[in-house]
């Protein structure tokens, strides 16, 4: 049901086009069917995708795709090129006030994570040395004040609220307080209200009157339908929005809502919330939101946790290792320990393409981390020399294997084979083979 | 910015524009592949989905032939009907067949469950029944203080534990207590959790193991809220929290707003878990039975109301 890639879809549809020699207008129509189908899926509006699929084919009829040995990967890249174009080309950050306080107000929907959101952007200006001051403006939810205190005091983060006060008040006093306090951030809570809940837009605009924030953000949750038109577009007309924070993006919704909400307000995506954690709180990488949109994978960001956890030294030497096809069983135990920094692998498998799709059709498959450390005990008990040339392993070193680390022969005899198969592998890459796999990569 | 200023006009101008040319259609009483094209955007609009809304226009093409209607307005009483069938189901509501009944409110972060049984304590105390809730959400900053409030409103029970206590311990103390003081109901709250987190879902089957082992039978009633607001990722949450445990009900909230929820037509298709309540304001009384005759008239109804 949900498009494991538009790319092998698009890419299929076209072949079987291929034989008729030039693509006509009618076989691109084909093939922009699937790109709605899939944004529709994705949960995009769908006049939002009529309009985009609208500038998609004008692009697609250029000859440049048309006349391409690849059409179907040309139909990609231009789809999502524009839908990259479309999320904002760079990565957008927090407005900033040049004299202390700079305000910022969260606003949106019930249960879209403004709390919790308020909560990690604290977090994180405090963790580049920022001062900030968690304002509890939501006296409606049973609560409320009460789990943003509960968050600020695990975050060492100070937190001002007036009880059940108006809210326009507790803001003015709340800034009065982080001038005196020396505070230069104000991160006000505000409560979750529905867009056409009058009263409460109008109390919204009270706050944004007597404070005048420098930065207003709607938190939008990913898992938003086709409604985030409505909702980014009324709050749009009540208040000034500047930007937007996308929340449970750690769930494996693709999160069209946010293409539908920046073709609403025009106003960028600044951040993503992606976790219970307070740390899960990242800057907003256009382009990488276009792939998952597209169910293409969240390879960038693949590749940043990659880095970060990756010794850049050893990354290196192993790239050589492997370039000369001198990669050990040495080397792959110290793969596990640098695989073990990035998180668990079922986060892992989500992020790369096609492979979020894989978990659902292996229903209840999942990857165990506990196979790794099985793995690391095999490796770990073997000697240095069987660890540098597996071949000679035979069936009395197996066993001694198995039994200092408490596995079977068999689980020995399958991760020798599977090593090999690696090793196999490997000298394919070497070889060049599978160059240009991920033709938008 | 030229294509993204082109599509945020194109919003702003045509807010309800599928209405007005859906009723244009209906009153010229002449109908073609333009008119199911624009049912179809319209199931789409609510969140329908597109294999969901493909069928059902699908199904309506085909009825609309075999019996020869040409009349816009019996087309879409015929629409109607397709979805009623979908969403009509015997059972509705939570029958208390037993004493005490346990009832387990799930969902990932977000939508409304603690609200939901805050409003659903209500509606059974004011039917005089004895009830007792137990605060299962352990996780997050004072979800526990939030049902409490609640509680205090409904005039119920409440078992609660310390934060970042076992939910499961929690929800077996507090059908130990319904049953040592006599209670009729035990609502059950979670916390949010998100489909796709193993160790999450695996917790949720220890709480559903253990509130067996403390009441045989129990839990009798495993509700799902699902947000009206939400896309079609509630096809996945739906199925996999089915997986996980058996869901006996959805409850549909934030109907209030302008979202339809149409994704619920979807999720009951593939699973054929009925609706038993909707959601409508954060009072306690704005919980309702699923009413499918009124849900279906307002799936057709303005969006902005």
């Amino acid at each position: 049901m949900i498009f494991e890639s538009l790319a092998g879809k698009l890419q299929e549809t076209l072949r079987r086009l291929r034989g008729k020699g030039r693509l006509t207008e009618k076989d691109i129509d084909t093939a922009l069917r699937e790109v709605r189908l899939s944004l529709l899926e994705a949960d995009v509006n769908f006049k939002v995708v009529k309009e985009f699929v609208g500038v998609v084919r004008e692009r697609c009829l250029a000859a440049e795709v048309l006349e391409s040995l690849t059409p179907g990967q040309q139909v990609v890249k231009v789809v999502s090129e524009e839908l990259t174009r479309m999320m904002g080309e760079k990565q957008a950050k927090l407005n900033h006030s040049p004299t202390p306080p700079t305000v910022v107000m969260m606003v949106g929907l019930q249960g879209s994570g403004k709390t919790t959101s308020a909560a990690k952007l604290a977090a994180i200006l405090k963790k580049s040395s920022h001062n900030p001051l968690l304002v509890a403006a939501d006296i409606y939810r049973p609560a409320a004040i009460k789990q943003l205190q509960v968050l600020g005091d695990q975050l060492g983060i100070a937190v001002f609220q007036l009880g059940q006060q108006d809210p326009a008040k507790i803001a003015i006093a709340a800034i009065e307080t982080a001038k005196k306090t020396r505070h230069d951030y104000v991160i006000i809570d505000t409560a979750g209200r529905l867009h056409i809940d009058e009263t409460l837009m109008t109390e919204l605009r009270c706050i944004e009157q007597a404070v005048a924030p420098h930065e207003t953000l709607l938190v939008v949750d990913a898992m938003t339908g086709q409604d985030a038109v409505n909702v980014a577009r009324v709050f749009q007309e009540k208040i000034k929005l500047t930007g937007v924070v996308l929340t449970k993006l750690d769930g494996d919704s693709r999160g069209g809502a946010a293409l539908s909400v920046r073709a609403v307000t025009g106003c960028p995506v600044k951040f993503a919330g992606s976790g219970e954690k307070t740390e899960a709180f990242q800057p907003f990488y256009p382009e990488r939101m276009a792939a998952r949109i597209l169910g293409m994978g969240d390879v960038l960001s693949l590749i940043d946790k990659a880095q970060a956890a990756y010794d850049g030294k050893k990354a290196q030497e192993m790239e050589k290792k492997l370039r000369e096809q001198q990669f050990s069983l040495e080397d792959f135990l110290d793969q596990l320990e640098q695989l073990k920094k990035m998180g668990p692998l079922n986060h892992l498998l989500e992020m790369m393409p096609g492979m979020g799709g894989l978990g659902k059709k292996l229903k209840g498959i999942t990857v165990d981390d506990r196979e790794l450390v099985k793995v690391e005990a095999i490796i770990k008990s073997m000697t240095k020399q069987e660890r540098l040339s597996p071949t000679i392993i035979n069936s009395s070193r197996r066993k001694r294997i198995a039994l200092g680390s408490g596995t079977k022969v068999q689980d020995i005899n399958n991760l020798l084979k599977q090593f090999e198969m690696m090793q196999k592998m490997l000298k394919q890459f070497g070889k060049g083979k599978n160059k240009g796999k991920f033709p938008l990569l | 910015m030229g294509l993204l200023g082109r599509i945020g006009e194109g919003l702003k101008k045509t807010r309800n524009n599928i209405m007005d040319r859906l009723q244009g259609l209906l009153t010229s009483k002449s109908f073609d592949e333009q008119f199911y094209e624009e049912l179809e955007e319209l199931l789409l609009a609510a969140d329908v989905g597109v294999q969901a809304a493909q069928e059902l226009v699908g199904k309506l093409c085909e009825q609309a032939s075999a019996k020869r209607i040409q009349d816009a307005e019996q087309l879409t009483a015929l629409l109607k009907n397709l979805i009623l069938q979908l969403l009509t189901w015997e059972t509705t509501s939570i029958a208390i067949t037993q004493k005490p009944t346990v009832v387990l409110v799930l969902g990932v972060n977000g939508v409304g469950k603690t609200t939901t049984i805050g409003k659903l304590a209500g509606l059974f105390r004011s039917q005089g029944q004895k009830v007792i809730l137990a605060a299962g959400d352990t996780f997050r900053a004072a979800a526990s203080e939030q049902l409490e409030i609640w509680a205090g409103r409904a005039e119920a029970e409440i078992v609660r534990h310390q934060p970042g206590a076992d939910p499961a311990a929690v929800i077996f103390d507090a059908i130990t207590a319904a049953r040592a003081r006599n209670a009729d109901l035990v609502l059950c709250d979670t916390a949010g959790r998100l489909h796709n987190k193993s160790n999450l879902m695996d917790e949720l089957k220890k709480i559903y193991r253990v509130a067996e082992r403390a009441l045989p039978g129990a839990p009798h009633e495993v509700l799902l809220v699902l947000d009206a607001t939400t896309g079609q990722n509630a096809i996945a949450q739906a199925r996999i929290f089915h997986q996980a445990v058996p869901l006996t009900g959805i409850v549909l909230t934030k109907l209030d707003g302008t979202a339809k929820g149409g994704i619920i037509i979807a999720v009951t298709r593939e699973l054929g878990i009925p609706v038993k309540f909707v959601g409508i304001g954060e009072g306690v009384d704005d919980l309702q039975p699923f009413n499918p005759q009124e849900y279906v008239t307002g799936l057709f109804e303005e969006p902005v109301r």
